[in-house]
């Protein structure tokens, strides 16, 4: 500072360790307020008073078993895509290319779907439905992550453009296949249901879920117990750590991002082949970018996620239940979201840091001096993201 | 000929909300904050000038004040856009919130905040209209200058588009000129390159993130309102406009951060955008075309990065945040 001023009564102070208990109590309360927040301004929008709201927000998420249903499947489907995008982000890799990714995946159940459908048995269908929309995904998410191993390309960047390129290849593809008039490709093979996802235990929604549930097992798993999560999370801590411990750094980027983009590419075979039956440019809603959200405020972990999805979903449904039947707007589920990520994401600094009184300084100096082993630095890097 | 004049008017009508999401954007990134709320901005931005006109036109019976229906949109929208960015700044730059999930979020609340207001503003209101058809303030937003229609093609070429485009190329350049050339300009770029050293040169960080951040979102939301007054007269649809701001965030590499590059090269996409109008050439060329601003987008991004230049690399802690006592 050019001149001195008079010191600041506070100043902020990284916290060094915080108790779960805390930091849950920081969350859930900022979690209240949002909510107190969203009642509020649903009151002031439509007229209701608050109590009316929590039954019709209730109502649109739950009302009956198929509601449910249907809030479990997209639950299970923001959760998987949370999910996907999961060990990219432990590495520090951005991916904001799960739109893409899944697109890609779609796409190419789609293209197996229209083309061979009806000529090929069903079993090996399905195999290249799998075959086709995994191998695309993992495409989509190979692209950067080759560029960003080999030149450093900001991958946050590469991604987003990927998105697009991904949207208009499936422009393509529908105007290609449906040439004149609506450009819409209807439900796919309707009659014959070639490439259709079975469905279990005699509900069309069970296939999802259960995928969902295995994989967030699996990934919890995988990037906490086994090795290559361990190179995946010291690469996201500090390439040279990694470099120096002998870690090829390129090549956990280019793999790990694989495993994201198949596991969306899986998404999008779910999305076309068991849930919509059909493709359009925008099967994904926003989910991809929803994702990356879900999947930081749980703090990448896949447990956390569940709840958070829920959520999300939750509050996307009550919204638009009740947005209808005031007759307004079906985007007022986007703005409560909005405000609700708004406290979330503010929230996070409280976990982070504290704000300290002028007299602590000589303290908060000393703890920060302390010195600590690579698998606590790593834990309190870790939650700065 | 004419179809040529038709098509340049077209491509420089689309570039021009292009360009101020890329100049907005360029500010941003240039003091280290990557804003992926631009989207949203630019809805919001749109939306509040839309509020702002629709009350005031349902008020007024007679005439219009010209003052008035110019400056209520322009004020509001600034204002819209200001407040969204400093919520933005407020959680990444205060907070030290993550800056790609905070500008997410910006997105999923700024559409949602310009589709709910596109869809239930009528209704809200209370207004006798059946559309939000804006076309008596639009009016004056498309006012091109008096003589354009005088001097042939050239006329129809450079002057004839409302002023709001002509501000638009002036804010790029005074953006290019300011960051290049001032002390203000050089003190945001240390910011962006590296917080550390500017800080301990005694430029106060957070005051110049924070001054090109929000000044960045006022001057991208502009561009949602030119989008809605000029280039459509007025006429909101939800959704109507489309994938712009994500086109503007591509245009910021494509330009590699430099905003007077960006006037030519927000018309070299917009003319991609509706290229397939002006010389049809079958729905299915149609798709690619309007692929390629993306991939040539990429093509840039990953030549740059080959060739390590560093005056064309991304400022150096762009996405990162600055707390003083993490060294």
């Amino acid at each position: 500072m050019k001149k001195k001023k008079h010191e600041k009564l506070f100043h902020m102070v990284k916290r060094d360790d915080i108790s779960t208990s805390v930091r849950v109590a920081i969350k859930l309360g900022a979690i209240v307020i949002a909510l107190v927040l969203c009642a509020v301004i649903t009151t002031v929008a439509t007229g209701y008073n608050p109590v009316e709201v929590f039954f019709s927000f209730i109502d649109g998420a739950f009302g009956s078993s198929r509601k449910i249903w249907i809030t479990m499947q997209d639950t299970a489907i923001l959760l998987l895509i949370s999910i996907a995008l999961t060990p990219a982000f432990r590495m520090r890799f951005w991916n904001i290319g799960g739109e893409g990714q899944i697109l890609m995946g779609g796409l190419g159940a789609a293209f197996v779907m229209m083309n061979f459908g009806e000529s090929l048995p069903s079993g090996v269908v399905m195999l290249l439905m799998i075959v086709s929309s995994i191998f695309l995904g993992a495409l989509w998410g190979f692209i950067p992550a080759i560029c960003k191993a080999k030149w450093n390309t900001n991958e946050t960047l590469s991604t987003l453009m990927l998105n697009y390129i991904a949207t208009q290849l499936v422009a393509f593809f529908i105007v290609y296949k449906v040439p004149s008039g609506s450009a819409v490709i209807g439900i796919i093979n309707q009659k014959t249901r070639a490439g259709w996802m079975p469905e279990l235990f005699g509900s069309k929604y069970m296939l999802t879920i259960l995928i969902a549930v295995i994989l967030t097992i699996s990934l919890y798993f995988y990037v906490n117990n086994s090795k290559q999560g361990y190179e995946l999370r010291v690469v996201g801590e500090s390439e040279k750590t990694a470099q120096y411990v002998g870690i090829k750094v390129g090549w956990v980027i280019v793999r790990t991002m694989i495993i994201s983009g198949a596991l969306c590419g899986l998404v999008g075979l779910l999305l076309v082949g068991s849930k919509d039956h059909t493709i359009t440019t925008t099967i994904t809603r926003g989910l991809g970018f929803t994702a990356i959200m879900v999947s930081w405020m749980a703090k990448f972990n896949p447990f956390i996620m569940i709840p958070a999805s829920l959520l999300i979903v939750f509050m996307n449904k009550g919204a638009n239940n009740m947005a209808s039947a005031v007759g307004l707007n079906e985007s007022f589920g986007e703005i409560l979201l909005g405000i609700i990520l708004f406290f979330i994401i503010g929230s996070e600094f409280f976990v982070n840091y504290k704000i300290a009184i002028k007299k602590d300084r000589k303290k908060n100096n000393s703890e920060k001096s302390e010195n600590k082993g690579l698998t606590d630095v790593s834990k309190n890097k870790y939650e700065k993201y | 000929m004419v179809g040529i004049i038709a098509f340049i008017q077209g491509a420089i009508g689309q570039g021009i909300p292009l360009l101020y999401g890329c100049t907005g954007e360029i500010l941003s990134e240039k003091s280290g904050n990557l804003n992926l709320g631009i989207p949203g901005i630019m809805y919001v931005g749109a939306m509040s000038g839309v509020i702002g006109s629709f009350v005031y036109e349902n008020s007024v019976a007679g005439e219009l004040n010209p003052f008035l229906a110019v400056a209520i949109p322009i004020l509001c929208s600034l204002l819209g856009s200001m407040i969204m960015g400093l919520i933005y700044g407020f959680l990444t730059i205060t907070l030290r919130a993550n800056q790609n999930v905070t500008g997410l979020a910006m997105t999923t609340f700024g559409v949602g905040f310009g589709n709910f207001f596109g869809g239930s503003l009528i209704k809200l209101v209370d207004a006798q209209v059946s559309s939000i058809s804006l076309s008596r303030t639009s009016s004056f937003f498309t006012k091109t200058l008096p003589f354009s229609g005088k001097l042939g093609w050239f006329g129809d070429v450079f002057l004839s588009y409302g002023f709001l485009a002509y501000v638009g190329i002036i804010l790029a350049i005074v953006v290019a000129v300011v960051l290049k050339k001032s002390r203000v300009g050089l003190h945001i770029r240390a910011v962006g390159e590296s917080p550390t050293t500017a800080d301990a040169a005694g430029i106060n960080v957070t005051k110049y993130k924070y001054f090109s951040t929000v000044l960045g979102c006022m001057i991208a939301g502009l561009g949602g309102l030119y989008y809605i007054m000029d280039y459509i007269k007025g006429v909101w649809s939800n959704d109507g406009f489309g994938d712009r701001g994500w086109l503007a965030i591509a245009l910021v590499i494509f330009t590699i951060w430099r905003p007077a590059v960006g006037i030519i090269a927000s018309f070299f996409f917009g003319g991609l955008y509706i290229l397939y109008i002006h010389f049809p050439m079958g729905m299915v060329m149609n798709e690619i075309v309007k692929m390629i601003p993306y991939v040539v987008t990429l093509v840039v991004l990953i030549i740059t990065s080959m060739r390590n230049k560093r005056e064309n690399q991304p400022p150096a802690s762009l996405g990162l945040n600055y707390f003083r006592e993490e060294r």
